[in-house]
């Protein structure tokens, strides 16, 4: 074959692939089978959900902020929560608290178990989505018991949660946790020795830790790659300053490295899930769930019967909804995917004046072209895997 | 954690003479503002002095106030990891405003610029691939500025006898209901239905 006839191909990839994970479209250019080139498009999901807040009051954005990474949804609207906490001023008393890391955790290990099965599932794993899928469906059902929805919660809200959480679902969860590292011991039984996924994950998609830092990459994309950098340790929210847990890193920042991490973070999220449930059961087993401060968090049903305030105040808030003082925040969460953030700006009124919404997965995403550069056509969903893409949070 | 950012703050000021306008230390976070033609600079110091190390970009944004001269922010938030401190710089702009990227000092700032240019038309100069991100191939206008409409100009849907996804203006069924719950009591800065009257005699 003469020379002059080899050349480039362009191919699609999704937006209708299954490993594409959602919507994305991957416009691949390939040397052989050596990929040259990837441009990602994306925004095939985009809602406008920035534009959306801008026009609710606060406690309307709660539910939006759960359709972003749609894998974990209480760990965003933590974010949100966080942010117009601190416009406010106000406090999550200490059983809240303790209720929201709980169910941060679950969100963790919920979207942890996705990502790492999907991840083997996308080079030819068909057992582990089986196996991971039972232990998640569980945590859904603690989700569902808690908020009265499997996913989409709006479980937490500035000021604390929304409602208690009765003793026997708290006793259920920490019967949960002995069973599942069980069911975690077999998914990495399956997995971590395969000869097969390592094959298809050892030193792929190698980034560096500088690079890493350069790229804006969090949570697991820089542990991966070696740097002890988790928001719950170093600019600690909550009560994740009084829990006993560790933080794995990677040596190598390989999607084997990376798999590694959320493996290992899972069992450290259970350590935390249980130090949480014996204080909810022990210590903290009575007290409020979310701030009393009557012009921010609504009364109880039962209250409103009696008290003209709380009435009042229940009418207030689901109308007009509350005033935020001026001016402007940014808080972020470790959530599992990185740091998701929120920058909130109030101009004083009953609506935020702007609501951007920093997911991880934007960030991570377009390194796409970085990390896939040379790298074989069979890799770009190795790689796509472990970078832990949910098309909610990127396309907002 | 404020003590080292009011710290970083007149370090900042000493180091960045004139650059650095203002800086505010607010809700436990500095902010600082810097002109358009200092942002590289500025941004570039922050990555490589020895006290700073801001070697992560988190975030670049924009928001639209109308009512100023030059309307858009561009927002940059970093990240110092060694210092653990966040710092945000913000930059004004308009509509014809070359803002320079950031690409050069940040290859993480891609994204982010092109979705500020996609969402807010805010320009960036320097940047290497400025496309839409968000919004649909062929889309107009830019989405997230006040004056843009929440319903949108155009909807679309599947033409049965065309075979095609065809774009047509929007029709609402009913008058988009945006309550306004502002308390007249408390003085609102528009005329309030009924109230067209009251001041001219």
């Amino acid at each position: 074959m003469a020379e002059t006839s080899v050349r480039n191909f362009n191919i699609n990839f999704g937006p209708q692939h299954p490993a594409a994970h959602g919507v994305l479209r991957l416009v691949l250019e390939l040397d052989g089978e050596v990929v040259d080139r990837v441009d990602p498009h994306i925004g095939l999901l985009h809602r406008g959900t920035e534009k959306l807040i801008e026009h609710k009051t606060y406690l309307q954005a709660i539910p939006y902020l759960d359709r972003l990474d749609y894998c974990a949804p209480m760990n965003q609207e933590h974010a949100f929560a966080l942010a117009a906490e601190r416009l406010l001023g106000i406090e999550v008393p200490k059983r809240g608290q303790l209720i929201r890391v709980l169910y941060c955790e679950i969100g963790r290990i919920m979207s942890h178990i996705l990502n790492v099965t999907t991840q083997a599932l996308d080079i030819g794993a068909l057992t582990p989505p089986l196996w991971g899928f039972v232990e998640r469906e569980k945590l859904m059902v603690f989700y569902e018991r808690a908020s009265g929805s499997r996913m989409h919660a709006a479980y937490f809200r500035p000021g604390g949660v929304h409602q208690d959480l009765p003793a026997k679902l708290v006793e259920d969860i920490g019967k949960w946790i002995d069973p599942f590292l069980k069911s975690l011991d077999d998914l990495d039984k399956l997995l971590t020795g395969n000869r097969i996924f390592k094959q298809r994950n050892v030193d792929i998609g190698t980034v560096s830790l500088a690079d890493a830092w350069a790229w804006g990459f969090s949570g697991v994309m820089v542990r991966g790659s070696g740097a002890a950098w988790d928001l719950r340790k170093s600019q600690p929210y909550e009560c994740y300053s009084e829990m006993d847990f560790d933080i794995p890193i990677g040596k190598n920042g390989d999607c084997y490295d990376r798999y590694l991490v959320r493996m290992e973070e899972m069992r450290q999220s259970a350590k935390i899930m249980r130090q949480c449930v014996d204080l909810l059961l022990g210590k903290e087993s009575v007290g409020p769930v979310s701030n009393l401060d009557g012009k921010v968090v609504p009364p109880k049903r039962q209250a409103m019967k009696r008290s003209m305030e709380a009435l009042i105040h229940h009418f207030k808030l689901y109308t007009e909804g509350y005033r935020v003082p001026a001016g402007e925040v940014y808080a972020a969460v470790e959530a599992p995917k990185g740091e998701f953030g929120v920058y909130l700006v109030s101009d004083g009124s009953n609506k935020p004046y702007r609501c951007k919404l920093r997911a991880p997965g934007f960030a991570h995403l377009q390194a796409m072209d970085f990390l896939c550069r040379g790298h074989m056509l069979a890799d770009v969903t190795a790689v796509l895997g472990s970078l832990d893409i949910v098309f909610g949070e990127v396309d907002r | 954690m404020a003590a080292s950012l009011s710290e970083l703050s007149t370090y900042l000021g000493e180091k960045l003479p004139g650059r650095v306008k203002d800086a505010v230390l607010a809700y436990g976070e500095l902010g600082i503002s810097v002109e358009p033609g200092d942002l590289i600079d500025v941004a570039t110091f922050l990555r490589d002095d020895a006290g700073c190390q801001f070697i992560s970009i988190i975030d670049v944004c924009g928001a639209d106030y109308p009512s100023r001269a030059k309307r858009f922010d561009v927002v940059y938030h970093l990240l110092s990891p060694k210092q653990n401190l966040r710092i945000r710089i913000k930059v004004q702009a308009d509509e014809e405003t070359l803002v320079p990227s950031l690409t050069s000092v940040y290859p993480g700032a891609d994204w982010f610029e092109r979705e500020t240019y996609d969402l807010y038309g805010v320009l960036f100069s320097g940047h290497p691939d400025l496309r839409r991100i968000l919004t649909d191939y062929g889309f107009e206008g830019h989405p997230l500025r006040k004056d843009f409409p929440l319903t949108g100009f155009v909807e679309v849907r599947y033409d049965d006898e065309a075979k095609r996804v065809i774009y047509e203006p929007v029709e609402l069924k009913q008058e988009f209901r945006n309550f306004d719950f502002l308390s007249p009591w408390e003085g609102t800065d528009y005329v309030l239905p009924g109230d067209e009257k009251a001041k001219t005699n």
